[in-house]
């Protein structure tokens, strides 16, 4: 894997059977300055794998998250990020001063006294979901059937989608994350469709405001209809997939930490401990900057690795331990910085309430294949399970 | 023990209401506000924490 004589490391180390975060990240914490290494476009690209390093890197303005940027890396073949043009309002893109508008009028939507208001519905919804897990007979397909629904429908509720539009909204948005059973071209046209539909339900908003976040985030004219489009596809992704696998991964681990159930801090232990989104947090520089004893020069890709991060062990003691009782709150599983995840108070709200109920109402559910035969994604940019058979 | 917060910096993601509710809080647009400006001794743990976790660097304490 490593290349002694350039020291040159082939990324990304996820490989198929092996555990995830990769044993890898540990040697790279330990290297002085950066590692260089070659994604598999050939392109070169500075690992950041220190917690501190990753925390400094991700609060220096002289750090892009443009994808237009040209030594913006690109890591797998799917979940890259759309540059301004390819979708307007795509803002994770976006660097400030551009980002704050979109930041600004969107965050009041998901602050901690919001989100505290929309528990009911996450709790309704969730209840919904498990009624509809428990109509099949006896056995399941978890990520399917119940990881994706949920916060899907939540975000549906959310940007004020009508119930008749949802499924069409779920199948679509299952479509994009199901990387293992579908092509490129099959997903590109998922995006096409739910673009198409988006713009109608913008229209349709426009024409008629209703109490809800496409209505009012229309209502500040602080964004345009085309670019609104991308931030709903924006907030309608960005929730799903991540939150589908935090759900589907905690699941597995807490079936083999049952002591911890009930206990509301597993959480953000759960997010640090499985860190889904290591590869999310691309970033160009966009000035010579030095990080961890490594100058980066201006135009030259980094990836900070969210999971090596939350696996150093000068943050937190005995990292690979699954243990809520530490305070994990420091962890980046969310990011950090201005692109800090927008949701992060609902993904909270939905993973508590989905683990209460779900263990509450199925009290004998269990995996029907062992751990190590699960099919784990290797291949997105996200780390997660395609599926997971339960029975109960 | 004095804080400051700045909303000019701030990126409304909460972490400091979750870290210290009885010190901080959100307004209607996220934006952080304070309870008060003048915790006392017992808050110190848990707003130094929310200083620390803020993402944005919004969060001061002044020795005053
Ligand atoms: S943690 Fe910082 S950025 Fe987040 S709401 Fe509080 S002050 Fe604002």
């Amino acid at each position: 894997m490593t290349d002694v004589r350039s020291n040159v490391v082939d990324f990304p180390l996820r490989r198929r059977g092996a555990p995830f975060p990769p044993r890898e990240y540990d040697g790279l914490r330990e290297r002085e300055g950066l590692v260089r290494a070659h994604l598999p476009s050939g392109q070169p690209v500075w690992l950041v794998s220190r917690h501190e390093d990753v925390r400094a890197l991700l609060t220096d303005p002289r750090i892009s998250a443009n994808p237009a940027n040209a030594g913006f890396p690109k890591v797998a073949r799917t979940g890259g990020v759309p540059t301004q043009e390819e979708i307007p309002g795509w803002f994770v893109g976006l660097d400030p001063p551009e980002h704050d508008r979109f930041r600004k009028v969107l965050i009041p939507e998901f602050s901690v006294p919001r989100i505290r208001r929309w528990r009911p519905t996450i709790q309704r919804t969730v209840h919904e979901c498990v009624d509809e897990l428990l109509a099949s007979d006896g056995a399941a397909d978890l990520v399917a059937d119940f990881a994706l629904p949920v916060p899907s429908r939540i975000i549906c509720t959310i940007l004020g989608v009508p119930h008749a539009d949802r499924d069409f909204f779920e199948s679509r948005t299952q479509t994009l994350v199901d990387l293992a059973g579908t092509t490129e071209a099959e997903r590109a046209e998922a995006v096409r469709q739910l673009l198409r539909h988006i713009n109608r339900l913008i229209a349709i908003k426009r024409k008629w405001p209703a109490d809800d976040l496409i209505s009012r985030i229309l209502g500040t004219g602080v964004v345009s209809e085309e670019e609104m489009s991308g931030v709903v596809m924006l907030l309608l992704i960005a929730g799903h997939e991540t939150t589908a696998n935090n759900i589907a991964l905690g699941v597995v681990t807490l079936l083999s930490n049952p002591q911890w159930i009930g206990d509301d801090r597993i959480v953000d232990e759960l997010v640090r401990f499985h860190s889904v989104a290591d590869l999310v947090a691309m970033r160009t520089a966009v000035a010579d900057i030095e990080i961890g004893g490594q100058l980066i020069r201006a135009g030259e890709g980094v990836m900070p690795l969210i999971a090596a991060a939350n696996h150093d062990s000068c943050a937190f003691e005995h990292p690979r331990d699954f243990d809520p009782g530490r305070s994990a709150r420091g962890h980046v599983g969310f990011g950090f910085g201005v692109h800090q995840c927008l949701g992060q108070n609902l993904v909270r709200a939905e993973m508590e309430c989905v683990y209460r109920t779900l263990f509450e109402r199925v009290p004998n559910l269990h995996l029907t294949r062992p751990v190590a035969e699960l099919p784990f994604k290797y291949d997105g940019t996200l780390f997660g399970l395609h599926s997971l058979p339960v029975g109960w | 023990m004095r804080i400051s917060a700045n909303t000019g910096r701030c990126v409304g993601a909460g972490q400091c209401v979750l870290q210290a509710p009885e010190v901080f809080d959100q307004d209607e647009d996220a934006m952080v506000t304070l309870h008060t400006d003048r915790p006392g001794e017992a808050a110190r743990a848990a707003v130094s924490e929310a200083a620390n976790l803020c993402p944005a660097g919004a969060i001061t304490i002044h020795e005053d």
